[in-house]
């Protein structure tokens, strides 16, 4: 099979499963015990309002054709108003999901400079103390409750040291007397921007526990992946020609071997990069972070159902999307990738 | 191994003599695997915990959900080993009792995805052509959500509570299943045995049913012993958003959820439940791993 038909295949694969997730999206939203109408409408509406937030909502329609109407709003960037707020989801969306992003940027940040060289130096000294320390702390890492871990860095570095602020985006004094400019949402780069340097240090101090917490698993899974491809290419023979050619270790590890060892990792890494967006959710809760998974779990409580499965949707799309151009990258790096 | 006589020819080796040989030797085998004979240990411990909680506690009404409003949030004590909760209940008894639903999560998941992945991938690779098209594409539209949110969606939809939690999870879960079991069959099919079967006219349900899928059930089981850790994770993740075991019943998810709320006056109560998730966990990748090694030395990580 020639690249082109590979890449022709794997877009066309794409529309298949975007199509899918489309119908098991909606069909989720059909499959809510409550009547969405009558969530609409508010509890002690009448039976005529209730009837008119039918309508209004489409719910009177045949299934296929609901469907159709779903996929054209979604199509358009319309996901439908919250049934509490009455608030268009997209409006809410654009601002949390910065949020979101701009913690989970971090954290994958982190994961890499953890991750990577503990994986390096454990795969190059194997069966060394410190490969044993590694593979250890992978272990624990991708065992770990991220919820639990981020509560236990609250008792140690807010409430034991007091070094750091124990939730939020962003100080209640500092949001006063140095306000931040929404201008993409992300506060880093906002303040970054607005050169407003007192609130860029708030900002990063309010991301360093969150994002720790959540590196916790890509940490793990890092190490465990940078290592075993690391053992790997050690064994190959440009390898020895390194050390032939007298290069030092750090050269042939940290240079030669990486360049091999790294791709793997990171292809797996941005995949772990959209599934943190929604694990997110669970260091959000802990940390009161205003984020695109504290939305959704207050929604998920709320019997909120537009939103439940528009940020499902979003999310996902967001995954199909990786992993199309992670393939396609993979394919156009690696001359052996086909189907399958 | 030696192959007894009487089998049915092709079919997968079940004399008892010889399974008996395997299993010692892969018994030896595993024991020279520490972590992983540890971990063993200590998932008995739990499992044997969960079996007998009520009558390893004295307070097996107040792990129940029972309220004791005179003792709240006391530290560990003679009385209260691990201290009490925001109603004053005993720590440890709700963590033992809690066990049942967090460890059967893991359990069940992972049969239920088992059951329905494995037929089904067996199928897919058995018949491939438009029935393998079919199956795989539904199962890329289930892989190609985060399986975290996928869960928790389902289960929002269904109502929370423990069984859709499970069974939401299930649904998350079985496309790997399918794919394992489908790449098995692919290579399965291709022997001389299954040729022969097809042969002499062997119906094509019942060379799944006696052949592939009695051959499969091995990488199956090891990625199922690798996957009840994560399970476990997940399960207590949904209960401490509030969509698994609820309140008063305990679990350890949704005992977190209430003790980040006493943090400040009783860390001990969210210090536990927390510990107990990830010891198990960890038990269980390690549990995992050794299997792996032992029942499927191809795929032995590079040691």
């Amino acid at each position: 099979m020639g690249k082109g038909e590979y890449i022709i295949r794997r877009l066309a694969l794409a529309i298949l499963v975007l199509v899918g997730v489309s119908i098991i999206t909606f069909g989720i939203s059909r499959l809510v015990p409550s009547d969405p109408a009558s969530l609409h409408a508010g509890i002690r509406a009448s039976r005529e309002a209730k009837e008119a937030a039918r309508i209004k909502l489409g719910l009177d329609r045949p299934l296929y054709e609901q469907y159709f109407r779903y996929i054209g709003d979604v199509l358009r960037g319309d996901f439908g108003i919250s049934v509490r707020t009455h608030r268009p989801i997209i409006d809410d969306l654009r601002i949390f999901l910065p949020a979101t992003l701009e913690l989970v940027a971090v954290s994958m940040i982190i994961t890499l400079m953890i991750g990577i060289p503990l994986g390096v130096l454990s795969g190059a000294w194997k069966d060394s103390p410190v490969d044993h320390f590694s593979r250890v702390f992978a272990v624990v890492n991708v065992s770990m409750p991220v919820f639990w871990l981020a509560l236990l860095l609250q008792l140690l570095f807010v409430r034991q040291l007091d070094w750091l602020p124990l939730g939020a985006r962003v100080s209640k004094e500092i949001a006063i007397i140095t306000p931040i400019e929404r201008i993409t949402g992300f506060y880093l780069i906002d303040t970054a921007l607005a050169g407003n340097w007192a609130a860029f240090r708030d900002v990063l101090r309010h991301l360093i526990l969150p994002s720790l917490a959540l590196a916790s698993y890509g940490i793990g899974l890092t190490i465990r992946m940078t290592r075993a491809t690391m053992v790997e290419v050690l064994q190959q023979k440009y390898i020895t020609a390194a050390w032939a050619a007298g290069l030092t270790r750090r050269e042939v590890f940290f240079r030669q071997a990486l360049k091999n060892a790294i791709v793997p990792t990171l292809m797996v890494l941005s995949l772990n990069f959209v599934w943190q967006i929604s694990g997110a959710m669970l260091v959000e809760i802990v940390f009161r972070w205003p984020g695109l998974g504290r939305y959704w779990v207050d929604a998920i409580l709320m019997i909120d159902f537009p939103i439940v499965v528009s940020v499902a949707l979003v999310v996902t799309i967001f995954y199909v999307l990786t992993n199309l151009f992670v393939d396609l990258l993979q394919a156009v790096i690696d001359p052996r990738v086909s189907l399958e | 191994m030696a192959m007894p006589r009487e089998e049915t020819p092709g079919a997968a080796p079940s004399a008892w003599g010889a399974r008996f040989l395997e299993s010692r030797l892969m018994w030896r085998a595993f024991r020279r695997d520490r972590l992983a004979l540890v971990s063993l240990v200590i998932i008995f411990m739990f499992v044997a915990g969960a079996i007998f909680a009520p009558w390893l506690t004295p307070y097996p009404d107040q792990g129940m959900g029972k309220a004791n409003l005179k003792e709240k949030l006391e530290p560990p004590s003679r009385i209260h080993p691990l201290g009490t909760d925001d109603l004053g209940r005993d720590v440890m008894a709700r963590i033992l009792l809690g066990s049942r639903p967090s460890l059967s999560i893991g359990f069940f998941v992972v049969t239920l995805a088992m059951l329905i992945g494995t037929p089904l991938g067996a199928i897919a690779g058995y018949f491939g052509g438009p029935i393998d098209q079919a199956i795989m594409r539904i199962t890329d539209v289930f892989l190609s959500f985060p399986a975290l949110l996928l869960a928790v969606a389902f289960s929002a939809a269904l109502g929370p509570s423990f069984f859709n939690a499970m069974l939401s999870i299930s649904l998350a879960w079985w496309p790997w299943y399918t794919r394992l079991a489908r790449a098995q069959a692919v290579s399965l099919k291709e022997q001389t045995f299954i040729e022969a079967s097809r042969a002499i006219g062997v119906p094509s349900f019942t060379i799944i049913r006696r052949h592939i899928i009695p051959n499969l059930v091995t990488p199956v089981l090891v990625q199922a012993t690798m996957d009840i850790g994560s399970a476990i994770l997940m399960g207590s993740a949904l209960s401490f958003v509030g969509l698994g075991v609820q309140l008063p019943r305990p679990d350890w998810g949704n005992m977190l959820n209430v003790a980040r709320l006493y943090f400040d006056d009783g860390p001990w109560f969210a210090f536990f439940p927390g510990f107990a998730i990830l010891l198990v966990a960890m038990c269980f990748n390690l549990l995992g791993d050794g299997v792996r090694d032992v029942l499927d030395p191809q795929s032995r990580r590079t040691e």
